[in-house]
């Protein structure tokens, strides 16, 4: 039953060949047993979890479940659930008790009528691609327990590499879906900028933030978009589109070559140095199925990716400095026990509160948007940013999709990078780009290297998340790379 | 002594009256329990993000069009970043370098009588942002208290070029967007409860520099009288200095109204760098043709508008026309005054309004619209002075009556009380040869010379006549009988 596809858990859950409560509480006892080892989850309420799974169960019996209904899923603790501790990694919420609902939980609780198993660890604010920057401890890698996960939203890829929970969500402000994905045999996508609301999502860099589904295939993740998509009047950021079906194209009868007439575009800048020989060697292999699966390949250029890393570390931690500012001690969250006046309880609480990392990134915020820098560094990153977005409109008028590595390397030992965030931040050399241009990115299990797992990334144009599920979809039909699962794990 | 030149320009944050927060939707109601109407967004909880309120921009745009400024089709919020505990983002979504709307002018009369003059002061911009909550510093002990009712309601930020050279020209500056804000309905102009507040950037320079001198920037004067006092005050601080010898430094300072004196907050050095960049949670702000033309058809005559007309079509006087137009209801009492008495007594109507019943009103502390006096009342008052029903100083009797609601209309007293004005030659000719003959010294005084005397003669008649003779009919006998 813990392997079983979303869409397998709803066929059983509406023959009743088991009930939501009894699926809710096997992903839970399983939480209890092996989350110590793990670490993923930070906060679990099997309580607040089986109401939602017997409120579930009288749905099927009504007979008004929708395709999730009854479903478990875990949550990243960067969003606010009503009632529950929401900390986003940090010491500085490890108290807050939201008293409202994200849109995305909202969605997936009162619409779909999921159960949410708990909320899962992550990188402090999400800042980090190994999840070592928790308050709550590092998350430790399914497939290797003395390796990463992947970050920011590891204890999402953890938890369901390990079979703690069917699927998970996440979200992507660099990589933070994709590469945790990579690291741990998931698909993962992260979606066109403004297709999933983010109110109620906690704000690390505003302009690259974007939710999304975790899950063992394409497949799920269609499920799991088409319930988390759609336009959300408390978020002005949210586009207002038609509603899609992003299953749609995954059920089409096709011959042996359902992706005939597929474009797919090799950036000649994702196949140069800086990469694992093992990852690459994974990807050609890939790249190979997928002509026999009827695509073609042509060379494109993203002559300006190179820039894409320093442009994000001075987009990200300049918005990311303003929108942790209200982090003061004054009305919610941690607040220094001992003081003196008002601007030494806003220096002890933010120094006690907030860990090296977070602190880094709102030092270096700060300092690009101060008064004499701000043209040099935010100016400059920005225009930078429109170049890469360029870039990728240039490139799509030669393919469909954009296809190379999620990650550089496989899982990296714990602590390996931690010295040093500068190879920290080269983990997202790959999925960056993806984010400051608002593209939709996905990563999938393309093979292993020394039994670690390796991710490929697919990128598509705007809004042309299905088709992107489609091209994963087709290369899992014909792969089973995503149904591996860590030896110890039954 | 040298001759100084004052410069002054100024910046006013008027609360927009929407229902509304600019970026929540919570209530703007003044005066609830504190943190009754601060919402998550107003909280800042984690995830929260704003949507901006639409009333608040067509506030601005009705602003823009009402002082003849550019409303940009694009502008943007940006987010200004300090810490205080009565601003929970830690950061005011405000407008920086795309502000919604671009110059403007306003015309304004400056002084009253002679020496009124008009002055046009040029507006460099005005932009959307959010009002900050109240630190509560007493009831706590030792603490403060933080109130966010008022956080996130919505501000337009007013701000002129350094046009005003004067106290007076900045209080009457300061009182013409102030009718003109309550005029078009987008602010309720309550300074009391903080809806209407100026900051006073000030400058003296020697007559004939080009440059200006150092400002100083007087913050949050919540009334026209603090406004006046604070600028004098700081004008003269300011002379004495640098006749001292010492510089001004640019400085940010407050006005205590119990000493009249203005204090430094802070200097230039300690000034903060607000670290501006556009809010990625809001979307630039879009303002298309349709919309501005929508609004600019639903706002009503303005202030300018009405007083050249009562100029050109009524024949009233610049300074009539603009006291007439100080506030919406003085201009709608004195029109509705006019279509009951005629447009050729629009003069007479005019000064009803500006002085009779001013002078009632200021005696009670009334506001026109709760005038017991209504304005068709008092142009059916006009109207029976105009056709010599009644003098001026028998209108004066009916006014007060009417004001103490002795009767429904000037007519219906004029009945009651028997006020009609004696026209009849005749019977004013039988009262005043009864006068001369009673009389005889003061006939005698003014033969003689003295004109005072005449008056005497004048007031004979009219008690006589209880007041009711017709003033110019007694006159032209009186002279005709004595020439004789």
């Amino acid at each position: 039953m813990i392997h079983k596809s979303l869409k397998q858990l709803s066929q059983a859950l509406a023959a009743k060949e088991i009930s939501s409560l009894e699926l809710s509480t096997l992903f839970l006892d399983r939480i209890e047993r092996l989350n110590p080892e793990i670490n993923a989850f930070v906060t679990v309420d099997r309580e607040k979890s089986l109401q939602m799974a017997r409120a579930a169960d009288a749905r099927i019996a009504a007979g008004s479940a929708g395709p999730l209904t009854g479903i478990p899923i875990a949550q990243k603790d960067i969003f606010c659930a009503e009632g529950w501790t929401t900390t986003c990694g940090s010491k500085m919420l490890a108290n807050f008790v939201s008293p409202y609902d994200a849109t995305v939980i909202e969605k997936m609780h009162r619409d779909a009528g999921m159960v949410s198993l708990g909320k899962t660890n992550m990188d402090e604010f999400a800042m980090g691609s190994s999840n070592e920057t928790s308050y709550f401890g590092p998350v430790k890698n399914p497939w290797d327990r003395s390796r990463v996960p992947g970050g920011s939203s590891g204890g999402s890829a953890a938890a369901v590499a390990a079979r703690l929970a069917p699927a998970a969500t996440g979200t992507d402000t660099g990589g933070s879906i994709r590469q945790p994905a990579a690291l741990c045999n998931l698909t993962g996508l992260k979606p066109t900028y403004g297709v999933i609301s983010r109110y109620g999502m906690i704000a690390f860099a505003s302009s690259l933030d974007q939710g999304g589904p975790m899950a063992a295939s394409a497949e799920d993740c269609a499920l799991l978009l088409n319930t988390m998509v759609g336009f959300d009047p408390r978020d002005s950021t949210s586009l207002d589109r038609p509603v899609e079906d992003y299953t749609r194209e995954l059920d089409a009868t096709a011959g042996d070559k359902p992706l005939a007439g597929l474009r797919i575009g090799l950036p000649k800048e994702f196949f140069g140095a800086g990469c694992d020989a093992a990852v690459m060697a994974a990807v050609q292999e890939a790249i190979a199925e997928y002509r026999k699966l009827g695509a073609s390949t042509v060379e494109v250029s993203l002559p300006n990716s190179h820039l894409s890393v320093p442009a994000y570390y001075v987009i990200a931690p300049a918005e990311a400095s303003s929108n942790l500012s209200r982090f003061d001690g004054v009305r919610y969250g941690y607040r220094a026990p001992e003081y003196g006046n008002l601007d030494d309880m806003y220096m002890k609480t933010r120094a006690q509160g907030f860990g090296g990392e977070v602190k880094r990134r709102i030092m270096i915020g700060a300092y690009v948007l101060s008064h004499g820098y701000y043209d040099a560094y935010y100016l400059q990153a920005q225009r930078i940013r429109r170049l890469i977005a360029n870039d990728f409109v240039e490139a799509f008028k030669s393919c469909d999709v954009i296809l190379g590595p999620t990650s550089p390397s496989t899982a990296f030992k714990l602590g390996e990078k931690a010295a040093d965030p500068v190879q920290m931040y080269l983990s997202d050399i790959y999925t960056i780009a993806v984010n400051l241009a608002g593209l939709p990115g996905m990563s999938i299990p393309c093979g292993f290297a020394s039994d670690l797992p390796v991710g490929l990334q697919l990128v598509g144009n705007y809004f042309d998340e299905a088709r992107l599920l489609n091209v994963a979809h087709r290369y899992q039909l014909a792969t089973d790379w995503h149904n591996r699962r860590p030896a110890d794990i039954a | 002594m040298k001759q100084w030149e004052v410069v002054i320009g100024i910046e006013t944050h008027a609360q927009l009256a929407t229902v509304s927060k600019i970026f929540s939707g919570a209530s703007t109601a003044f005066g609830a329990e504190p943190n009754t109407q601060a919402c998550a967004v107003d909280l800042a909880l984690p995830g929260v993000l704003p949507v901006l309120n639409k009333k608040a921009v067509e506030c601005a745009i009705r602003f823009g069009l009402a002082i003849g400024a550019h409303v940009a089709p694009k502008s943007v919020f940006a987010r200004k970043n300090y810490f205080y505990p009565d601003l929970p983002k830690g950061y005011q979504i405000s407008q920086m370098d795309l502000p919604v709307v671009v110059g403007g002018q306003l015309t304004l009369q400056v002084g009253s009588g002679d020496k009124a003059y008009e002055k046009v002061v040029t507006l460099t911009r005005a932009h959307l942002e959010e009002d900050a909550g109240k630190s509560l510093h007493e009831d706590f002990q030792g603490k403060s208290g933080i109130d966010l009712n008022r956080a996130g309601t919505p501000l337009l930020e007013i701000v002129t070029e350094p046009d005003m050279r004067s106290s007076d020209e900045a209080v009457a500056y300061a009182r013409a967007l102030h009718a003109l804000v309550r005029w078009i309905g987008i602010c309720d102009g309550n300074m009391q409860e903080g809806s209407f507040r100026c900051d006073a950037n000030v400058s003296v320079r020697p007559k004939g520099q080009a440059e200006y001198g150092t400002r100083r920037e007087i913050k949050n004067l919540n009334s026209f009288r603090f406004l006046k006092e604070a600028i004098d005050f700081e004008v003269q601080w300011q002379i004495n200095e640098i006749e001292e010898g010492r510089k001004i430094q640019q400085a940010t300072v407050l006005f205590d109204p119990d000493t009249g004196e203005t204090r430094t907050m802070r200097t230039k050095e300690d000034a903060h760098d607000y670290r501006y960049f556009p809010d990625p949670d809001l979307l630039p702000l879009v303002i298309g043709e349709d919309w501005i033309a929508r609004v600019r058809n639903e706002l009503p005559e303005l202030p300018q508008q009405k007083r050249e007309r009562f100029i050109n079509e009524l024949g009233l006087s610049a300074y009539d026309a603009a006291t007439l137009t100080a506030s919406q209801e003085m201009a709608d009492y004195f029109e509705s005054t006019v279509a009951v008495a005629g447009k050729t007594s629009a003069k007479p109507c005019a000064n009803w309004v500006m002085v009779d019943l001013a002078a009632r009103l200021n005696k009670e502390d009334r506001d026109i619209a709760a005038s017991p006096v209504s304005p068709e009342q008092l142009g059916g008052l006009i109207l029976r002075i105009a056709d010599n029903t009644i003098s001026n100083n028998i209108a004066k009797k009916v006014f007060e009556a009417l004001w103490l609601g002795e009767g429904a209309t000037a007519d219906q007293v004029i009945e009651k009380q028997g006020l009609k004005q004696i026209t009849d030659s005749g019977a004013i000719e039988k009262l005043v040869d009864d006068v001369l003959a009673a009389n005889a010294a003061n006939v005698a005084e003014f033969k003689a010379g003295k004109e005072k005397a005449f008056n005497s003669l004048v007031g004979q008649v009219m008690k006589a006549a209880k007041g009711k003779a017709n003033p110019q009919q007694v006159n032209d006998l009186l002279k005709a009988k004595l020439a004789e």
